[in-house]
């Protein structure tokens, strides 16, 4: 064999999964960045959208549902794909009975409100310095444990 | 200067318009789903699958992008505390008294010291905020199958009825513990 197909042929398979990797920490870093400059990853701010007594989490979660949406129509519509040429698509949730999502929904909604965070800005309060998230992120990572040790007996 | 909006708190009609282009963004880079909370059970996988089904899963392989992306957003946040300004954060005067009715004392910072600082995980209201709270959330966003960004901007955006489901089941949990659990914690 020649040794120098070899290297053609595996050189790109080695390099692309590094390359990937980094776009990914990019665009975490924009969204860490986005959290702080909304003031999203604040408790204060959770407190004030579950008393109703400003706008501004209802007009950051609004318009950003809406622009999401506007997208995935677009993306549909033009049948993009991504970048590696793989067809675009999101995985359905499964309804089933549906007691999953309302009773989840519920218990997650608690923690969201006592924290004043949900998972993404959780990560990024430790970022911005309240290091003792890092107490609520073991919690939330045991949550989630228990929860898929608890699974087969919970109604789904 | 042009550039002073950048060291301001940004506005909403700026951040949720970013914050949704996160969806097509991941789905262009790789046919990626915007969602959080995954992260929570790859490292459940990584750390501790025990024998949990639900975990024994090629974590790397099916999580690596998303735990980068959660690096990223950790690195993000201490680039935007440290270097793009920060100020209190601009809460309602109603939001104000409303704490203040509360009991808290010091309205400053991204959270409250007397909630979030370590001295507080020893006492009833700091335990309960940081570490239930966050057994909360990663329990629920698992039963739930995703969080805020899974389910209220990713599965809405998407139509997907069951994201509506468990949407308005985070806004029944947040009020429940706003209005009623708060309350009884601050009685400590």
């Amino acid at each position: 064999m020649n040794p120098i197909s070899h290297v053609a042929i595996e050189a790109p398979a080695r390099e692309k999964p590094r390359r990937q990797w980094l776009v990914y920490v990019v665009l975490g870093m924009v969204f860490g960045i986005v959290l702080v400059k909304s003031e999203v990853l604040s408790w204060f701010r959770i407190q004030e959208m579950f008393r109703f007594h400003a706008f501004h989490m209802y007009g950051i979660i609004g318009s950003a549902l809406a622009v999401a949406a506007g997208s995935l129509a677009m993306l549909e519509h033009y049948r993009i794909t991504a970048l590696d040429g793989e067809p675009i698509g999101l995985p359905a949730k499964e309804m089933g009975r549906g007691y999953r999502y309302w009773i989840g929904g519920t218990i997650f909604g608690l923690g969201w409100a006592l924290t004043g965070a949900c998972p993404g800005p959780l990560f990024a309060l430790i970022g911005s310095g309240v290091t003792v998230m890092s107490l609520a992120v073991v919690g939330a990572i045991a949550g989630t444990w228990l929860y898929g040790y608890l699974r087969p007996m919970l109604p789904h | 200067m042009e550039w002073e909006w950048v060291f301001q708190p940004w506005p909403w009609f700026v951040a949720g318009p970013i914050i949704g282009l996160f969806v097509p963004a991941l789905l262009l880079a790789g046919n990626k789903p915007f969602g959080i909370a995954s992260n929570l059970r790859h490292l459940c996988s990584a750390v501790a699958p025990g024998r949990v089904e639900f975990f024994r899963y090629d974590w790397r392989a099916r999580g690596g992008w998303n735990l980068s992306f959660l690096c990223g957003i950790v690195l993000g946040a201490f680039v935007a505390v440290t270097w793009m300004g920060s100020a209190d954060v601009a809460i309602s005067a109603r939001t104000r008294e409303a704490l203040t009715t509360l009991g808290l004392h010091d309205l400053t910072g991204m959270a409250p010291r007397e909630l979030f600082g370590w001295p507080a995980v020893l006492t009833v209201k700091g335990f309960v905020s940081i570490v239930v709270g966050g057994v909360l959330v990663g329990f629920g966003a698992a039963y739930a199958g995703g969080c805020t960004s899974g389910h209220a901007i990713t599965g809405l955006a998407d139509r997907q009825l069951p994201s509506l489901l468990a949407v308005a089941g985070f806004f029944a949990g947040g009020l429940a513990a706003t209005h009623w659990i708060l309350p009884l914690v601050f009685l400590w």
